[in-house]
């Protein structure tokens, strides 16, 4: 780390690091020169396993944790009253019934029950209604442009065909979300008040934003079984943590002032709570709504893989199949359903409420709106009996761009195989198999190492002690090799993403024109599902390591871009002047101020695009890399829970190690620039 | 003041430690010097403070920022416990009282206006000074009623629909004070309610809170770090440094005597003539000399400076019962105004 040096002191300290790195890294060469003598610190090690009598079949990390889940299921542990599986049973059932009753009234109907075993299904609710109740909801809230907004989207989803796998979708987000909210949003408010409870969770939701979603399956599968109920409490698991800690943040930011108010007017502690500090902090905990609904949508596409079905089955199956147009159909649905859900929820954040008024007397005065929109969507269903264009969208206008899509790939492959193909060889050879050669080489030790000088020069002991022993438990688990895969891929996809990202986010800074575009660009990157990524890269490339390298970069591109255009953007502009009129030349300007000083942000940006990259690496397992995803993966088709929490625990260790080392970093860099 | 009526609250030797066990400290040392702290790594926000508030006084805590009078004003209320000391109000310990009785206390009896407003985002002008009173659980219709008449009071009638954030700083503070006085407090705290203003608009509100004090008459402690400001609207002003308070006393008072030279620093380049008032520069009255009228006694110099330059004759100086009780020459009043400290 390069710091303004200024005192004879401080350069020798920075000597003094140059010479440890020098050490370390001759001390690695050492190892790795001299390995026919130590073969045991260049070859990974096997799991560590032991057998103690006391421990049963609990003779490696992940046979306990398999265990432990057997355990838990097998009627032996108990949550008071009930035991374990009562216990599930019941959150499996708080969760059946809201969801049943929200997919029977948008996408299935109600089985009505005639006697004699008869059943009579009703029809569910009109598309048509629905868009129109929608774009009235969306003028009232804001203005024509967001109801013209809302109402193609929707219309989207009827006229490709979608309306059904959306309307499932959209009931699993329907109870996921909520829930998340309100546990969320409890959590939180306990965090804020009790200090110690804050900081006992805070490192279980680092684990839990850290660990591949794809890990969290494996045990909910094993608890609950394949099914949507699975798949909503896998979306809640995932969606909630961000809820927590912006509940937390936002209470934190009250201004004190308000919480003295507060105090001052004599407010016991719940009002404080509910009247005082709740509303004002309204504004955060609406942003933390809005992540829980779209990570809840990201998570309800993987979640197809235990049963959610809807929208992200479809991506799923036509990825299996092969069928690039109905897969990107399929997920441009579920990002237009993010986009709606996102864009009503803030309208109706920022929306005053209207000024206090005595409320009219009978319940129709008082919910005109609601009961309006109820009628309308009892009428156009109803009238579905009559007209059937009511009930649903015709199947002979539906359109479908799939064709286009197929025919579109299949004629790059006709026509460019070879350039494709060379590019691909050539890149393989030249940068992607040495590189991979490199890391499997190193020696085990010689890394461990390594991290833990980065870690004290960063952090000091206590961020090396972390660093190292997050390594350690993937060495101790037998994942050393796979795990290095992980970070072969992870590194060039970054790396590459990181490159791009820069030069993009440098250009869009530097041109007005074009900072709307690249920003609205990376805004739809960054709202399609993971998996529909895989799908034209494995159609150009087919399977294997390369794809997963490029789907990856794509994925990881957007934080590089956003925070690299951010970071160059908070610059002060007095500063920017101040250069100028010092007669900086553009290319001194952006050289010797504008990256210098956008560093922290930049860095940030790097960190982010690793957690983007390592969470999309997880998915590419679909598409045949031989690295720790494919180790979830596995686990997940077998419902190993073992197999998959060590594998997931594992990428999220190698997630926080890079996280802990590069924060440090640009904390420091962030101090020596006084910033 | 001429006659001084009972305090109505008073601190006696209060403390506010911040660091590692303070309470243990103070107990420990009974002389307590800077080195002590320092060496125990101690900061004293608040440092052996007395005061005595008289009904119906202004009285106007004046320091410049760190110097600890937001904190003392804020032992006053219990937002932050003091280490040590007591502090009397109505004839009460406060520092004994329970959460709950603190609670009642600060519901019925106190008012606060912040320095950034501190006004919820979320309701009108209307629901923002009824809060107090809905937090009390008064119902809407009279609580709403009480609101609307101290709304009033500071003229934003025509307001009451509106959201802080359509308000300009000078009408937030407004409401500040309206929700402050709902409750009619018995004394009410202003924590720098003037700051974060424009000077202009800060000259208005200060003549605005005059007014509302000359029909109210509340008890009031006023935080700022502006003299002019103390000056301006104080009965008596506080001087705070270091957490400690250097002197106590009335505007005039303080510019005759300051406790020290950091006290005179500030008084140097106010204005005397805008601060003293006859009875403070009059000589003792001499019946043999024939007088150019009478003045009273309360009235600022600045406003005799016509009379005075215009007559050639010093001025009888009465009281309010117009006993004359002085007399002012003009060379006297030259002598004040110009004399260098």
């Amino acid at each position: 780390m390069k710091t303004a040096v200024s005192t004879a002191e401080r350069f020798e300290f920075t000597h003094s690091w140059l010479f440890a790195w020098l050490v370390a890294i001759a001390a690695v060469a050492g190892i790795w020169a001299g390995g026919d003598l130590w073969s045991w610190a260049v070859k990974a090690p096997k799991e560590l396993t032991w057998k103690i009598e006391a421990l049963g079949s609990c003779t490696s990390v992940r046979l306990c944790v398999t265990g432990f889940f057997k355990f838990m299921v097998n009627n032996e542990a108990y949550v008071f009253p009930w035991t374990f599986k009562e216990f599930t049973r019941a959150v499996a059932a708080c969760i059946e019934f809201p969801y049943q009753i929200i997919r029977s009234l948008f996408a299935s109907g109600f089985a009505v029950p005639l006697g004699d075993g008869q059943t009579w299904q009703s029809p569910p609710v009109s598309w048509l209604g629905l868009t129109a109740v929608l774009t009235v909801v969306a003028y009232r809230l804001r203005d024509w442009k967001l109801a013209l907004m809302v109402f193609l989207c929707v219309a989207y989803l009827a006229v490709f065909g979608n309306w059904e796998s959306a309307a499932i979708t959209f009931s699993s987000i329907a109870v996921a979300v909520p829930i998340g909210i309100v546990f969320g949003a409890t959590i939180g408010i306990f965090g804020y008040r009790y200090e110690k409870f804050e900081r006992a969770i805070t490192p279980i939701l680092d684990l839990m934003q850290t660990v591949p979603i794809f890990a969290y399956l494996v045990p909910v599968l094993f608890l609950f079984g394949f099914g949507p109920v699975s798949a909503v409490a896998a979306t809640v698991i995932y969606a909630m943590p961000p809820m927590v800690r912006l509940t937390i943040l936002a209470l934190k930011t009250v201004p004190g002032e308000i919480k003295e108010f507060g105090k001052m007017v004599g407010c016991t502690k719940r009002q404080m709570t509910w009247r005082v500090l709740i509303p004002a902090a309204a504004p955060g905990l609406m942003v933390g709504v809005n992540q829980v609904i779209m990570l809840s949508l990201n998570m309800v596409i993987i979640a197809s893989m235990i049963g959610a079905g809807g929208l992200g089955f479809d991506v799923l199956a036509s990825l299996r199949r092969q069928a690039i147009g109905d897969g990107l159909e399929a997920g441009i649905a579920i990002t237009l359903i993010a986009i709606v859900l996102d864009r009503l929820t803030q309208a109706w954040a920022s929306k005053s409420p209207a000024p206090s008024s005595d409320p009219p007397p009978t319940f129709l005065q008082r919910h005109r709106n609601l009961s309006l929109a109820i009628a309308v969507l009892l009428l156009t269903t109803l009238a579905g009996f009559l007209w059937p264009f009511f009930a649903q969208w015709p199947t002979h206008l539906e359109v479908s761009t799939g064709q286009f899509w197929n025919d579109l790939i299949k004629w790059i492959n006709i026509n460019f195989f070879d350039e494709l193909e060379a590019v691909k060889v050539f890149l393989l050879l030249n940068i992607l198999k040495p590189v991979k050669a490199f890391l499997l080489g190193l020696p085990w030790p010689g890394v461990l190492i390594l991290l833990a000088l980065a870690g004290l020069q960063l952090g000091g002991i206590r961020l090396a002690l972390l660093v190292v022993a997050c390594a350690s438990f993937i060495l101790i688990t037998g994942q050393w090799t796979k795990a290095m895969i992980t970070v072969y891929l992870c590194g060039i996809s970054v790396v590459t993403a990181t490159l791009i990202g820069l030069t993009v986010g440098i250009i869009a800074s530097r041109y007005q024109i074009l900072k709307k575009p690249v920003l609205v660009f990376i805004d739809t990157l960054q709202t399609l599902p993971s998996f529909v990524y895989l799908l034209p890269v494995v159609m150009l490339f087919r399977v294997g390591e390369f794809s997963a390298m490029v789907a990856v970069v794509l994925y990881a591109l957007p934080p590089a871009v956003r925070y690299t255009l951010y970071g160059i953007e908070q610059i002060s502009p007095s500063l920017i002047e101040a250069a100028k009129t010092s007669g900086c030349t553009k290319r001194q300007l952006l050289a010797k101020v504008q990256i210098r000083l956008a560093w922290p942000e930049i860095m940030l940006g790097v960190n982010q695009t690793v957690m983007f990259a390592l969470s999309m690496l997880v998915i590419t397992a679909l598409v045949g890399t031989r690295d720790l995803g494919q180790e979830v993966y596995i686990a997940l088709t077998k419902a190993d829970t073992g197999r998959g929490l060590v594998a997931g625990l594992s990428v999220a260790f190698i997630a926080i190690i890079t996280d802990r080392l590069i924060s440090a970093a640009a904390r420091k860099r962030k101090q020596a620039l006084g910033l | 003041m001429d006659s001084k009526p009972e305090p109505i609250l008073t601190c006696t030797h209060v403390w506010k430690l911040f660091g590692r066990n303070p309470e243990q400290f103070i107990a420990e040392h009974p002389q307590i010097t800077d080195e002590l702290l320092a060496r125990n790594a101690l900061i004293g926000a608040v440092r052996d403070a007395n005061i005595e508030v008289a009904e119906g006084e202004i009285f106007i805590i004046m320091g410049l920022s760190g110097s600890g009078k937001s904190t003392l004003l804020r032992c006053l209320s219990r937002l932050i416990e003091p280490t040590h000391g007591q502090v009397m109000f109505e004839g009460e310990d406060l520092l004994k009282h329970s959460e709950k009785q603190m609670i009642q206390i600060r519901r019925h009896k106190m008012g606060m206006v912040f320095q950034h407003f501190a006004l919820m985002p979320h309701l009108t002008v209307l629901g923002n000074v009824a809060f107090p009173l809905e937090v009390q659980g008064i119902d809407r219709i009279k609580r709403e009623r009480r609101a609307r008449e101290v709304i009033e009071l500071v003229g934003l009638q025509d307001r009451e629909s509106y959201y802080p954030r359509e308000l300009s700083g000078g009408q937030q503070q407004r409401v500040g004070i309206a929700r402050s006085l709902c409750v009619e407090p018995k004394i009410w705290f202003l924590d720098e309610p003037f700051s974060a203003l424009d000077p202009l608009i800060r000259r208005e509100m200060q003549d605005e809170f005059l007014r509302i004090q000359s029909m109210l008459s509340k008890t009031i402690v006023f935080i700022t770090h502006d003299f002019n400001e103390a000056v301006r609207l104080a009965d008596r002003i506080a001087i705070m440094k270091d957490g400690a308070i250097i002197q106590i006393g009335t505007p005039e008072e303080l510019i005759i005597n300051p406790a020290d030279d950091y006290v005179e620093e500030f008084t140097n380049d106010l204005s005397r003539a805008k601060v003293f008032t006859a009875k403070t520069v009059m000589g003792p009255h001499n019946p043999g000399i024939s007088t150019g009228g009478q003045v009273s006694g309360n009235t600022k110099i600045q406003d005799l400076a016509e009379d005075l330059i215009r007559s050639e004759l010093p001025f009888d100086v009465v009281d309010h019962n117009h006993t004359v009780i002085g007399q002012l020459s003009r060379d006297a009043v030259i002598d004040v105004l110009v004399k260098q400290p």
